[in-house]
């Protein structure tokens, strides 16, 4: 949130997407961030991940909650609309927002504080309930806003800077995500992009609830020795299971792939998640495999990233409820009121 | 009209005495909740309806499934009075739990009708109470094997009974079972076989008495519905296509019913697809949180609660106010603070819903009297809402949401259309019009907006709930702030033209005093009007139905003496927003409250009213 305004200069060499926007169309207000926060490289993988799978800008809704990482969507996509809404809310603001126009892409960003403590609610409910939604919670293990108090995600044991150590068990939202029926779920890390944004490609074109949890280090307060959360502890620990490669619907597959290494997943609008397996014993199709797996890493130690689950077949809230094609924002009172000779009859039977 | 009830006969207690009415009288039921009796008692108030007779019920019930004591209380007006009358004529007392309390409430030369099954001592009832005993579980018992039909038939049996003793017609009440059990035939007969044993029981055993119902055609075109419905339906009209809610007494059957609907009426003919989203959500948070996304992004969304659902979603009704986005909300309010009563009614949430949240707020609020303005205000809440982008409460309660009550019918017009507001379209934000989402343009406090969506370069914002600049963009300069909250301010000033208006009644200012009331308490005033005029005790009326009040309301207490201010809830929450609004001397306006948790009646506000009169004037008039 900031005072300074951004030049709209455009390079004239920068890149277009196929429906003629560079990069820089899907960028924001500057950041108001510290220097090297995990937050802005997330940022920076959403604009990207728009940018390649050509999205219009004003047809992503982005909604967040109240903290550091839900201040982001001020900075990218700064042709759609933003909702920042109250504190560990937005998953109801949400879920409401969808509700009223499906047709829109619905990015809902929040933080651990956000999430995992005020929000846990609610974040719990909209997984449940199958929202159409690419959900990112941006953990820092802290609450940077107010300068570094423990979250929720934060490690038994871990410690803060100034020294005192977490005795709280911590939230984990991945294992909560897959048992609350999460369709698609996966964790990053801000320190790697390139696996990153085929995450987030693969969550925006996925067709229901789809959660990404965002190892992000908050340089300010959560990024020293005794942290789990650092950007040396995470690249010491991180275990990613596959890599990802999104695949749109209209990409021709060229790289070829040794057998066996490789699994496709193609989802609702055709469009394919490959992965390229890197532990051999773990399968993202295998819901309770995976939160086993994810479990027994982290009892170890390690942070595992990656595309964890999926169900490409999944259901999402307008598809439960029957709502119409037609997004209901655009009915009148046509198709809403049902006359006045349907109130003259409800009129007779209450006499 | 033939209501004889002197004052006299009233403080005898001389068992010869009886109370003689026709048309004019009060019945209540003392039962077990749970035992099936509501639809028995149901069934005796409409049949004397279908007679032409005005009847006005009301259910006292637990926050309970089974076992509790429950009431059902049916005033009889051929006046058409709709109010609670206080006292009770005939009592039905089915419940031995409440034996005590029922039998004192009766008026002397009353009458007691009772299970005689098991034999009572004398000293459990009144010399001055005419008792009809009827040997209900005996009769049942002999005649039925199956334990539930002894207990629901025992209630058919005494409609059966009383039907007898007030002259109802039966064919009345076969017509209404005809209704209720079509295609069922084997019920139909087994009710109707109830009926006529209960009848046949009366016929042979019990004395006359002198109430009586007699065919009338003061009905009218008359609906009988309950307010939860009527607002349901309204929303329903009134194109609300989400609901979100989380269920909570007294308001849970407004949610049903309108899903109920929204199943009949709202269905695409065509795909079977459906023009709506109904989500019961995880709390009230949640439900005020979806309600806040869908109408930001132009759903009209209206959620239903009572007074601890406001509590929870002040922070985000303060969030609708800021960053002005429509919210519909309707309150069924109950019996505060805390849990409470939560079965019984109160207007005790006026205040936490007009300064809803921190920071300086106000709200849009509708008082609907009855079922049908209920429906009128659910539908108008709507159209408001979208129209000055901010959270409008409609607030009834229990006495009107949950009881069926005699109601002018519901009124549409096809030719209306729904008013959504200041939205710039895509095609004027194409032209170049000028965006400012907070900017007042018009002079009247509302800016435009856009819905989501809308255009691909132009239109976007940002919406917050901190301060911003009249484009949306974050502020924390004085100046901004200031504009904004003044802007709200001037659009709360156009919003007093849009609101239902005051109604007004009475001696176009010859009156000295007045008097100002709302809501559910309607019924029962005008009577208590009528009854301080036998008094020759005159005075005017203003029944507020919104907040922000009109100009027309500080008229009307600056022009009298003294304005009594009638409410159920203890700290006179009307008085303190009209003394707050219109910097009125807190003197001039004398709080009249009533907050037990039962509806106000017209006795106890002729009483209240008549007595302060007395006291002012040791000469003066004397209420009845």
């Amino acid at each position: 949130m900031t005072y300074i305004t951004k030049p709209k200069l455009h390079h004239p060499t920068l890149a277009c997407n196929a429906i003629g926007f560079t990069r820089r169309d899907y960028e924001g207000k500057i950041s108001t961030l510290c220097a090297g926060c995990g937050h802005d490289s997330i940022s920076a993988a959403i604009i990207q991940a728009c940018w390649e799978l050509d999205i219009e800008p004003h047809r992503v809704a982005k909604l967040s909650g109240i903290g550091c990482s839900s201040k982001t969507p001020d900075y990218f996509l700064g042709q759609s609309h933003g909702f920042n809404t109250v504190h560990g809310r937005m998953p109801s603001v949400l879920t409401g927002a969808n509700l009223a126009n499906r047709d829109l892409l619905y990015l809902g960003v929040s933080g651990d504080g956000d999430s995992a403590s005020i929000g846990i609610g609610q974040f719990v409910h909209a997984i449940r309930r199958g929202v159409n939604m690419v959900y990112v919670v941006e953990n820092n293990g802290v609450y940077g806003l107010t300068k570094g108090q423990f979250s929720a995600t934060a490690d038994q044991g871990s410690k803060s800077k100034k020294g005192v150590v977490n005795t709280d068990s911590p939230l984990d939202l991945v294992g909560l995500a897959m048992q609350l029926g999460a369709t698609y779920v996966a964790r990053g890390f801000s320190g790697d992009k390139t696996q990153l944004v085929p995450l987030i490609k693969g969550a925006i074109a996925h067709k229901g609830a789809a959660f990404i949890d965002v190892i992000s280090p908050c340089v300010a307060f959560n990024n020293h020795a005794g942290s789990t959360k650092s950007y040396e502890y995470v690249r010491e620990h991180n275990e990613a299971v596959n890599r990802l490669d999104f695949i749109d619907v209209r990409a021709e597959i060229t790289v070829d792939y040794a057998e066996g290494e490789i699994v496709d997943v193609t989802q609702h609008d055709g469009s394919i998640v490959r992965l390229r397996k890197l532990s051999a014993d773990f399968n993202a199709h295998d819901r309770v495999g995976a939160m086993n797996y994810v479990h027994a890493r982290q009892a170890k130690g390690e942070v595992v990233t990656g595309l964890l689950y999926v169900d490409p077949d999944a259901h999402d809230l307008h598809e439960h409820f029957n709502t119409t094609e037609v997004p209901i924002n655009r009915l009148g009172v046509k198709e809403l009121s049902p006359g006045i000779a349907a109130l003259e009859k409800i009129n007779a039977g209450l006499r | 009209m033939t209501a004889h009830r002197s004052p006299l006969t009233a403080h005898e207690s001389d068992l010869r005495a009886r109370i003689e009415a026709t048309n004019d009288f009060v019945v209540k039921f003392a039962n077990v909740n749970g035992s099936g009796s509501a639809s028995a008692n149901e069934l005796f108030a409409r049949s004397i309806l279908r007679m032409g007779v005005p009847v006005s019920p009301r259910n006292i019930f637990p926050s309970n499934i089974q076992g509790l004591p429950t009431w059902y209380e049916v005033r009889v007006s051929e006046r058409g009075w709709l109010g609670r009358r206080g006292g009770v004529d005939l009592m039905v007392a089915m419940n031995p739990q409440t034996w005590d309390a029922d039998l004192t409430e009766i008026e002397p030369g009353g009458y007691l009708f009772y299970d005689s099954t098991r034999p009572l001592p004398a000293s459990k009832f009144r010399d001055d109470v005419h008792v009809l005993g009827m040997p209900l579980t005996a009769i049942c018992n002999r005649t039925y094997a199956d334990a539930r039909q002894r207990q629901l038939f025992k209630n058919i049996m005494y409609l059966g009974a009383l039907s007898v003793l007030l002259g109802i017609d039966a064919d009345e009440i076969q017509r209404l079972f005809a209704e209720q059990y079509k295609g069922k035939e084997k019920l139909l007969d087994s009710n109707v076989r109830a009926l006529e044993l209960g009848r046949e029981h009366a016929q042979q055993h019990l004395p006359p008495i002198g109430l009586h119902v007699r065919r009338a055609d003061n009905v009218g075109d008359k609906i009988f519905v309950d307010g939860n419905v009527a607002a349901a339906l309204g929303c329903v009209y009134g194109g609300a296509t989400v609901c979100a809610w989380y269920p909570i007494t007294p308001s849970s059957s407004l949610a049903e019913a309108f899903q109920k609907y929204c199943m009949k009426y709202r269905v695409d003919p065509e795909t079977g697809r459906n023009r709506f989203a109904i989500v019961q959500a995880e709390d009230e948070i949640a439900s005020i949180g979806m309600v806040v996304g869908a109408g930001w992004n132009g759903a009209r969304a209206f959620t239903t609660t009572a007074g601890p659902g406001i509590s929870l979603m002040s922070e985000f009704i303060g969030l609708a106010y800021f960053a002005e986005i429509p919210v519909t909300l309707i309150d069924v309010q109950r019996g505060g603070p805390s849990t409470g009563m939560p079965t019984r009614t109160q207007q005790s949430d006026v205040l936490a819903c007009a300064y809803a949240s921190h920071g300086d707020t106000k709200h849009v609020l509708l008082f609907p009297e009855d079922p049908h303005e209920c429906f009128e205000f659910a539908a108008q809440a709507l159209d408001l809402a979208d129209r000055l982008q901010t959270p409008v409460f409609v607030l009834t309660d229990l006495d009107i949401g949950m009881n069926q009550r005699l109601t002018a019918p519901f009124v549409w017009d096809d030719a209306r259309d729904y008013d959504r507001g200041k939205v710039m379209t895509a095609e004027e934000l194409e032209a170049g019009k000028d965006f400012g989402r907070y900017k007042d343009v018009d002079g009247d406090g509302i800016p435009y907006r856009t819905y989501p969506g809308t255009h691909a370069e132009r239109g976007a914002y940002f919406t917050r709930g901190t301060s911003r600049d009249p484009y949306a963009r974050y502020s924390e300069r004085g100046p901004d702030y200031v504009y904004n909250m003044e802007r709200l301010l001037k659009k709360w000033d156009t919003a007093k033209s849009l609101v239902p208006q005051p109604h007004l009644r009475g001696t176009s200012g010859e009156a000295r005093d007045g008097v100002i009331y709302y809501g559910s308490t309607s019924p029962a005033m005008s009577e208590a009007i009528e009854l301080l005029g036998k008094d020759s005790l005159v005075l005017d009326t203003l029944r507020v139905r919104a907040f922000p009040f009109p100009d027309v309301v500080g008229e009307f207490i600056r022009r009298h003496e003294r304005v009594f201010v009638v409410e159920q809830n203890r700290d006179g929450q009307l008085r303190t927003l009209l003394i707050n609004e219109f910097g009125i001397d807190p003197a001039r306006l004398v709080a009249i409250l009533h907050y037990d948790g039962t509806p106000v009646t017209a006795r106890f506000i002729a009483g209240a009213i008549g007595e302060r009169v007395r006291r002012a004037a040791p000469t003066g008039r004397v209420a009845s």
